[in-house]
C-alpha cells in the first residue's frame, strides 16, 4: 500500500501553516494517507469524548492529598452531550455526599468535561504545581466530578462554603489536539452565577499549548488578585496587562 | 384551554398557542428537548402538523410568536410584511401553501414574487409538513442572483467561501491556504477569515493583506474579515479595504443582544460599506451567518422552536440586501443538533425557508466532534445541497479548521460536487481560472504569491 510520492515543491509553503493543506492542483480524490490520518486524528477526538476516565489512578495521583468523587445529573454520555443543564447539576446522591461538609478557603474540582484525556493527563499534574503556590488548598478534598460542566462547580464551591472554586476541566478535542485541559477560576462560587464572573486559562496540554507551570502560575495569579478585590472575571481581565508583565518577568528568571 | 387540536387514532392532542403547535410539529431535535417544547411522542407531533396544515395563514398576521413590543425582530417582520402579495398568492392555509410550492406548474419566480408576502414564522411552518424531498425540490426552483465582483447562485452555478483561518492571524500562513484553496477553484464566493483576535488593528490588517493579494492576482472575488459589524464600521471609517460587512444574526431581539446587535447597526454599516462602492459585477455588500440554537443558547428562545427562529433571523437578512448568507448548521453542537440525522434535515431546512424567503443561501456543511456525525455525513449533506442548488459551500484545507475546531467541506470536495453534479463556478470566477489555469499548472499562480513574499 504505497502512495505516490508527494511534491516536495510546495514543502516551504507547508511549513507555514499547521492546516492539511495538498498544494496538488489536481481533482483527484486525496490520498489515502490523508484519509486514514484525518480519520486517525477524529477516533482520537471521538475516543476523548466518549471514553471514562480512570479515576483511580488519578485519586493515586493526587496523594497525599484526599478526594472526593461526585457525579452530575447527567448519568451518561449520550444524556450529557444533549442536556448541558443536567451536568451543571449535581445528582442526589452528591449533594447528599456533600450534605454538612464545610471547607476554610478555595477548592478544586477535577471533571472530566468534553475530554476524559485532558483530566487523565494534566489533571493530577495541575493540582499539585497549584497546590505549591496556594498552600491552602491542600485543606480540603479534591472533588472529582463525572459527567460534568464547568458550572457545577458554582454548586459545589457554595454547597461547602468555599471562598472560591478552581474548575480544571476537559475542553472540547480539535482534531490536532485532543487533551487539552481548561481551567474556570470563580470567586466566591454560587449557583447561577454569570460566565463573566470567571477568569479562564485555557488550551493547557503539552502539544505546543500551555504548560502546567504556565498555567498553575496565572491561576495563582488570580487568585492573589481576587483575595484583593473580593471579586473575579471581568474585573480581573482588566488587568491583563499586568498579568503579561507578570509573565515576562517569569520568562526572564 | 387548546386554542389548536388534532385527532390521531383515538386521541385529541390540543396546542395551547402557535408557538406551542409548531414546536410540536418540527422534526425531532436535541435543543427543541433542550428548551423543554419539543413533542411529548410521534403521535402528538403528526398531530400538531395535522392541525398546522388545517392552519390559516392570516393566524400569523394576528399571533406574533414572539411580542411584537418586546422584539424589534417581530417589529422588523410585521412591518414589513406585503399585503398585497400576501393577498395574491392563492394559498389560505399552510397546507395549502405545501402543495402551491409544490405544484409543478408554480415557478421560482412565482414564489419569489409571493415571498414578501410570506413572514418567516408561516416559511418555517410550511417546512415542517414538508420531506426532505420536498425541501429540495422547491429549493431547487427558486433562483436568487446577487453580485460584488463576482456573480452568486445562478442556475447552474454552485460558489464557494475559501475559509483560510489560522489560530495566529499569520499573515503568511493565511497566504498558503488561499493559495491551496485558489489551485482547487474555491473562493469564487468569498475569501472570508475569522480572526483569532478581534482588535481593529488586527482585522484592518487582515483586510488589507487580503485586498493585497485580490488585486496582484486580479481575482474576481471578495474579501471579508468576520469581526463584530460595529468593529467593520470602525474599519470603514479609518479607511480599510472593506469589501463585505459581517454579522451573525439571529431570530429575537433578545439573541441579538447577546451578539451586541441592533438592527439599527445593520443599516448604518450597509450604507458605510456602499459609500465605497467597490463592486463591480454588483453592490451587494451584506454577509450573514445564522445557525439553529443560537437564541437558545443565549437564553433568548421565547418559548419558540429552533428552526422556526432560524427562519426569523433569515426575515432579518432578507431586509438588507445580502449577497452572501449560511447557516452553520453543525456548528453550534449536539445540545441542539444531535446526530447526522438531525443535521442533515436542519441543513436542508435552512437552505429551503432561506430560498423561499428570497436570500442567497449557502450552508456551512459542518460538525463538531462531539456530534454523532463524519465526513460520511457530510459527503451526503453536499450533494443534497448541491442537487437543492445551494448558493455556496464553505471550504477549509482538508475539512479540518485549526482555528474554530470543527469539520467543514474540504477543497478537494468541491471538485467532487462539480464533477458529479456538473455544476460550476462562478462565472467571473470561471473565466479567470480558465486565464490561470491552476489546475493544470499553478506557475502564474505562484509568481503572483512571490510578489507578496510568499515563496514556494
Amino acid at each position: 500500500m504505497k502512495e505516490p510520492t508527494r511534491s516536495t515543491r510546495f514543502d516551504k509553503l507547508r511549513r507555514l501553516t499547521p492546516s492539511r493543506v495538498r498544494f496538488d492542483a489536481s481533482d483527484h480524490a486525496p490520498g489515502l494517507d490523508a484519509v486514514l490520518d484525518f480519520q486517525a486524528s477524529h477516533a482520537r477526538a471521538r475516543d476523548a469524548i466518549h471514553r471514562s476516565v480512570d479515576w483511580d489512578s488519578i485519586i493515586a495521583d493526587l496523594a497525599p492529598h484526599t478526594a472526593l468523587r461526585l457525579e452530575s445529573k447527567a448519568g451518561e454520555r449520550k444524556t450529557y452531550l444533549s442536556r448541558p443543564d443536567f451536568g451543571r447539576e449535581l445528582s442526589d446522591r452528591s449533594l447528599l455526599a456533600l450534605d454538612g461538609m464545610r471547607v476554610e478557603g478555595p477548592v478544586v474540582v477535577l471533571a472530566d468535561g468534553l475530554s476524559s484525556f485532558a483530566v487523565q493527563s494534566h489533571g493530577a499534574a495541575l493540582f499539585q504545581a497549584l497546590t505549591a503556590l496556594i498552600p491552602e488548598l491542600g485543606n480540603a478534598p479534591v472533588f472529582l466530578v463525572e459527567q460534568a460542566r464547568v458550572a457545577i462547580a458554582d454548586q459545589i464551591g457554595a454547597s461547602v462554603g468555599a471562598t472560591a472554586t478552581f474548575m480544571l476541566i476537559g475542553e472540547r478535542p480539535g482534531l490536532s489536539v485532543s487533551d487539552s485541559l481548561g481551567a474556570y477560576f470563580t470567586w466566591a462560587p454560587d449557583p447561577g452565577l454569570q460566565d463573566s464572573r470567571r477568569n479562564c486559562v485555557s488550551n493547557i496540554h503539552a502539544n505546543d499549548g500551555l504548560s502546567i507551570r504556565d498555567a498553575a502560575a496565572r491561576l495563582a495569579w488570580v487568585w492573589q488578585e481576587a483575595r484583593k478585590l473580593g471579586t473575579s472575571g471581568v474585573t480581573l481581565k482588566d488587568m491583563s496587562g499586568m498579568q503579561k508583565a507578570i509573565a515576562s518577568e517569569r520568562s526572564g528568571e | 384551554m387548546a386554542t389548536y387540536k388534532a385527532t390521531v387514532g383515538k386521541e385529541t392532542f390540543g396546542f395551547p398557542t402557535l408557538a406551542a403547535l409548531l414546536a410540536a410539529a418540527t422534526p425531532e431535535r436535541s435543543g427543541d428537548h433542550l428548551a423543554g417544547i419539543a413533542a411529548l411522542s410521534e403521535q402528538q407531533r403528526v398531530a400538531a402538523r395535522m392541525a398546522l396544515a388545517d392552519l390559516s395563514l392570516s393566524v400569523f398576521l394576528n399571533e406574533a410568536v414572539v411580542a411584537y413590543a418586546e422584539c424589534e425582530v417581530t417589529r422588523l417582520i410585521l412591518d414589513t410584511h406585503d399585503q398585497t402579495a400576501f393577498a395574491a398568492q392563492p394559498a389560505r392555509n399552510v397546507g395549502d401553501l405545501r402543495n402551491w410550492l409544490l405544484d409543478p406548474a408554480v415557478s421560482g419566480g412565482d414564489i419569489l414574487a409571493a415571498s414578501p408576502g410570506l413572514t418567516p414564522e408561516m416559511v418555517a411552518a410550511v417546512s415542517k409538513l414538508m420531506r426532505n424531498q420536498d425541501l429540495i425540490r422547491v429549493a431547487h426552483k427558486i433562483e436568487v442572483v446577487t453580485a460584488f465582483r463576482s456573480t452568486i447562485g445562478r442556475r447552474g452555478t454552485m460558489a464557494t467561501r475559501l475559509q483560510p483561518n489560522h489560530p495566529a492571524d499569520d499573515l503568511a500562513g493565511i497566504a498558503a491556504v488561499i493559495l491551496d484553496g485558489l489551485m482547487r477553484g474555491a473562493g469564487d464566493a468569498v475569501i472570508g477569515i475569522n480572526p483569532a483576535s478581534d482588535s481593529i488593528a488586527n482585522c484592518i490588517r487582515l483586510v488589507e493583506m487580503l485586498d493585497d493579494l485580490r488585486e496582484k492576482l486580479a481575482l474576481p472575488t471578495q474579501s471579508c474579515v468576520l469581526t463584530h459589524v460595529t468593529s467593520t464600521i470602525d474599519m470603514i471609517a479609518a479607511g480599510a479595504p472593506v469589501d463585505l460587512v459581517f454579522q451573525s444574526i439571529a431570530g429575537t431581539e433578545k439573541a441579538n443582544e447577546g451578539f451586541g446587535l441592533r438592527l439599527a447597526d445593520l443599516a448604518e454599516a450597509q450604507e458605510a460599506a456602499l459609500s465605497l462602492g467597490r463592486g463591480t459585477a454588483g453592490q451587494d455588500v451584506m454577509y450573514f451567518e445564522t445557525g439553529q440554537g443560537s437564541a437558545l443558547s443565549a437564553n433568548a428562545h421565547s418559548g419558540v422552536d429552533q428552526q422556526t427562529l432560524e427562519a426569523r433571523a433569515q426575515g432579518v437578512a432578507r431586509a438588507f440586501r445580502p449577497l452572501l448568507v449560511n447557516t452553520v448548521v453543525g456548528f453550534i453542537g449536539p445540545e441542539y443538533l444531535f446526530d447526522a440525522k438531525q443535521i442533515i434535515r436542519a441543513g436542508l431546512e435552512d437552505h429551503f425557508t432561506g430560498k423561499v424567503l428570497g436570500l442567497p443561501m449557502g450552508v456551512d456543511v459542518c460538525y463538531t466532534n462531539h456530534a454523532e456525525a463524519d465526513q460520511d455525513d457530510m459527503d451526503s449533506l453536499s450533494v443534497l445541497l448541491a442537487v437543492a442548488g445551494v448558493n455556496f459551500v464553505i471550504t477549509v484545507p482538508g475539512s479540518d479548521d485549526i482555528m474554530l475546531g470543527y469539520q467543514s467541506l474540504a477543497f478537494e470536495d468541491i471538485a467532487f460536487l462539480r464533477e458529479t453534479t456538473g455544476l460550476r463556478p462562478a462565472p467571473e470566477f470561471e473565466a479567470w481560472l480558465a486565464n490561470q489555469g491552476p489546475s493544470v499548472g499553478a506557475q502564474p499562480l505562484l509568481a503572483a504569491f512571490e510578489r507578496i513574499g510568499v515563496s514556494a
